[in-house]
């Protein structure tokens, strides 16, 4: 499974003929569509194209459905950015910064910006695929249960750093979002808990349902509440990032493509766990970290660029072990294997002309995607002057749609609605969200990779620090906390409500 | 997207205005599509067949097939839903062994009986297999169970998907025959299940049948859990050949609502059966090493009721449910 110049070539040849470009095409156009609305995730946009591959053959089918997964990630900034409702969950960070960057009459900067730092990760991550695929697919395996749980239990102590100066209330936000990822079935065992006998409730809190009503509704309320004649008055004078911008992004985009490549390669990172990583990093690395909710253009683009990334490296165990770190790569899986393609290392032996025109197509389709998404910022950043009393009920609606269409369960617009409610009096109470949707996003893989290292260890819980990886990762978090408690004693900030704690 | 979309939830208003307004006009069956439901994920098992079947269903029945997903509680949500739809015929749903059986044993309030799924037809089974890394010093069923009675007992660990699944009960089948004590890690399916080996976090793995196609590169697999040896598969023995009693596997088949009619569930029936005897369809199953089956309605209903007494056993030797 060596690279070769020359399979690179001969997969461009294949990539490039009319109708693969005319496929990648339509993959990148229903993906930023996919994206930008809300609820219709890559995986049902993915799964509802599958009767397709019984008319086209296998290479365009499956530059298509690529496509339209990393086509996605392109889109789900726009209604995070322009109306305060992230399309996935990845795009949650993208919200916190870009919705006020919106308001402050620059959601046309924050657009391009969303869509250039995309770009660079995706092209970067395609280039990193390209050459270095057999041996990253090793680093997919090196993760077992006790470097998951490290691994998650570090994301969990981001919520220090995302709860701004009212920690406890960042700490009792989290609780609330632990407790929603509770509900339904042990994933190990499958004992109930918190269902109150109701079938329905076995299933599990969606959590897409949790973020656009805690996001989208909890906005509206907001805004109703304040007469808000439109979200921003200011007159749109140019969509071009500035220069500062640039300069401030570059190195986000490149340290966040890094980030969210690497923990991609790990089965179950999807990039909603990568974007708030990546995130968390950049606050760290930013020079000005006060600016952070208050619409910083780097945490916005490490956000974007760190949610292409993981995309993009989902391939690489896909194609080398035939593992699926994602639902839409399973739903990829189940397209190859009806072709009769076996993913594994012999996929680039016994396949070569297959494996290098998807990936050819990758490079292709990235930049159809810029080309895709710049001209269409014009006409995103007019939706920010609409009226509120027509943009409010517009987004109630797609909202109300957007939830739906996950699971087709009326039980999930209920359960938006009452999240909006809870978003909208945290708000009022200055309780930080995020913290909660972290920890909504976390507590499945949390929780697994806890029960599986405690029956591996027989309960014993020093498995966690006596094997490397999940040692550096358990001392980081650690280390995290303890400078955040620490933070806290120093700074003797009495818990007020700020402006910090709007998220 | 959107409008197709929202064209499509405004398709399936009418269409289920039109089913309860032309109730008894169902002269004729079928007469118009027919929705086939998958209980899991899109990319599993379930729908991979689904998918393969699908061309050829839609040409058996005369009919359009739409193929939907309701995920949640490991089927429970899709399977409870099934017994309150209307017993037409138009809505089947995909269902799968041991899942229906243990459910309703398990869990107080599955939402659903094993018996309330009117059986039509069986047509797969992943019987178990037993795997270890191509780099493991067990090459054989002999040289791990050896070892595994040489260490403490619990110490050698078998990953596999969910727990109560058929490689939960299939590990705990191999623990009783050979007497050892492996400690069972259930994964939120195979797909997460696999890296666990591949990376060495567990000894071995109890997975099914199409892996020993998909991951033959890396994995060794031990021994299969069937009566004898599969077709596509002629090196791997299975358990009895080397004297341990354990055959097990998932069961994978479609059923209908309880009360459809007997007349409706054959038309069904038929046509599945010629879908699964349809050589296209049964190269692509062999391909991946599906075990096709061809049980009618009665077949599949037999089948259910004995795995009802075998596990009902199981479970209880297992403590999983009070004796």
């Amino acid at each position: 499974m060596g690279f070769s110049f020359d399979y690179l070539f001969q997969g461009f040849s294949i990539a490039l003929t009319w109708q693969n470009l005319f496929w990648a095409a339509v993959g990148c156009f229903i993906g930023t569509l996919v994206g930008v609305l809300p609820g219709i995730g890559p995986v049902s946009g993915i799964a509802i194209l599958l009767p397709l591959t019984t008319v086209l053959p296998a290479t365009s089918a499956i530059i298509m459905m690529a496509s339209i997964y990393y086509g996605a990630m392109y889109g789900g900034s726009t209604t995070a950015i322009v109306v305060n409702i992230p399309g996935e969950a990845s795009s949650v960070p993208t919200a916190m910064e870009g919705y006020e960057l919106a308001k402050q009459g620059r959601a046309g900067p924050a657009l391009a910006i969303a869509a250039i730092a995309s770009f660079v990760a995706g092209t970067l991550s395609v280039i990193a695929l390209t050459f270095f695929a057999p041996t990253l697919a090793k680093f997919a395996v090196v993760f077992g249960p006790p470097e998951y749980f490290a691994l998650m239990f570090m994301g969990l102590s981001l919520v220090i750093s995302l709860s701004g100066r009212a920690l406890l209330k960042g700490i009792i936000s989290m609780a609330l979002g632990l407790t929603a990822g509770l509900i339904g079935q042990d994933p190990l065992t499958g004992a109930e808990r918190l269902t109150f006998g109701s079938v329905t409730l076995t299933v599990g809190v969606d959590f897409i349902a949790i973020i656009v009503g805690l996001f989208a509704i909890s906005e509206v309320m907001i805004n109703v509440e304040q007469r808000l004649s439109s979200i921003s008055k200011m007159e749109v004078k140019s969509w071009m990032p500035t220069w500062t911008d640039i300069k401030q992004c570059t190195g986000a985009t490149l340290r966040a493509s890094t980030v969210g490549f690497l923990l991609g390669l790990l089965p179950g990172c999807a990039p909603s766990v990568t974007s708030f990583v990546a995130y968390d990093v950049e606050k760290r690395f930013s020079k000005h970290p006060e600016l952070f909710s208050h619409g910083a253009m780097d945490g916005l683009a490490a956000t974007e660029a760190s949610n292409n990334a993981t995309s993009t490296a989902g391939f690489v165990p896909l194609f080398s072990f035939g593992l699926p770190t994602a639902p839409s790569m399973a739903v990829l899986l189940g397209g190859l294997m009806m072709y009769g393609l076996q993913p594994g290392p012999m996929l680039f032996v016994q396949n070569p002309d297959f494996v290098w025109a998807v990936i050819a197509s990758m490079y292709i389709g990235n930049v159809m995607l810029l080309v895709l998404n710049l001209p269409l910022i014009g006409l995103w950043v007019r939706i920010v002057r609409i009226p509120f009393y027509i943009l409010g009920p517009l987004i109630v609606f797609c909202a109300l749609v957007g939830t739906y269409s996950v699971r087709f369960q009326t039980f999930d617009i209920w359960i938006m609605l009452l999240f909006g409610v809870i978003g909208y009096f945290m708000r009022k109470l200055g309780f930080p969200i995020a913290p909660m949707v972290l920890a909504s996003v976390l507590a499945q893989m949390l929780e697994t990779s806890l029960g599986q290292s405690l029956l591996i260890s027989w309960g014993s819980p020093w498995i966690f620090f006596t094997r490397p990886i999940s040692l550096v990762f358990m001392v980081l978090a650690f280390l995290s906390i303890g400078r955040g408690v620490w933070a806290q004693i120093k700074a003797k900030a009495p818990e007020v409500v700020t402006d910090d704690a709007e998220y | 997207m959107k409008k197709i979309a929202i064209g499509f939830i405004v398709l399936c208003a009418v269409v289920s205005l039109v089913l309860v307004t032309s109730a008894t006009a169902a002269d004729k069956f079928p007469s118009k599509r027919i929705t086939y439901k998958i209980c899991f994920n899109p990319g599993g098992e379930s729908d991979i067949t689904a998918r393969f079947q699908e061309a050829a269903l839609k040409k058996a029945l005369g009919v359009d097939v739409s193929i939907t997903y309701q995920v949640g509680g490991g089927g429970a949500l899709c399977w409870a839903e099934l017994t309150r739809t209307k017993p037409d015929g138009y809505t089947i749903a995909g269902h799968n062994l041991p899942h229906t059986v243990v459910q309703p044993m398990e869990m107080g309030s599955a939402g659903y009986k094993t018996l309330d799924l009117k059986q039509i037809y069986m047509f797969e089974s992943t019987p178990d297999v037993l795997f270890v890394r191509k780099d493991s010093p067990y090459k054989t069923l002999k040289d791990f169970v050896e070892a595994a009675k040489k260490q403490p007992a619990g110490v050698f660990t078998c990953g596999g998907s969910a727990s109560s699944s058929a490689n939960d009960l299939g590990t705990s089948m191999l623990n009783k025959a050979a007497g050892i004590k492996l400690t069972y890690i259930p994964f939120g399916g195979t797909g997460s299940a696999i890296p666990a080996l591949l990376g060495g976090h567990v000894t071995a793995l109890m997975s099914y049948s199409t892996m020993a196609v998909q991951q033959k590169e890396q994995f060794r697999a031990l021994a299969i859990a069937t009566e004898k040896r599969m077709e596509i598969l002629p090196d791997l023995p299975t358990f009895r050949e080397q004297g341990y009693d354990v055959v097990e596997g998932a069961y994978r088949g479609v059923a209908a609502p309880p009360g459809t009619p007997d007349e409706i569930v054959k038309i069904l029936a038929d046509a599945f059966d010629k879908v699964m005897k349809d050589p296209e369809v049964k190269k692509k199953m062999d391909q991946n090493a599906f075990k096709t089956e061809f049980m009618g309605p009665e077949a599949s209903l037999a089948l259910v009721k004995k795995k009802m007494v075998e596990y009902e056993q199981i479970m209880k030797e297992l403590g999983r449910i009070k004796k």
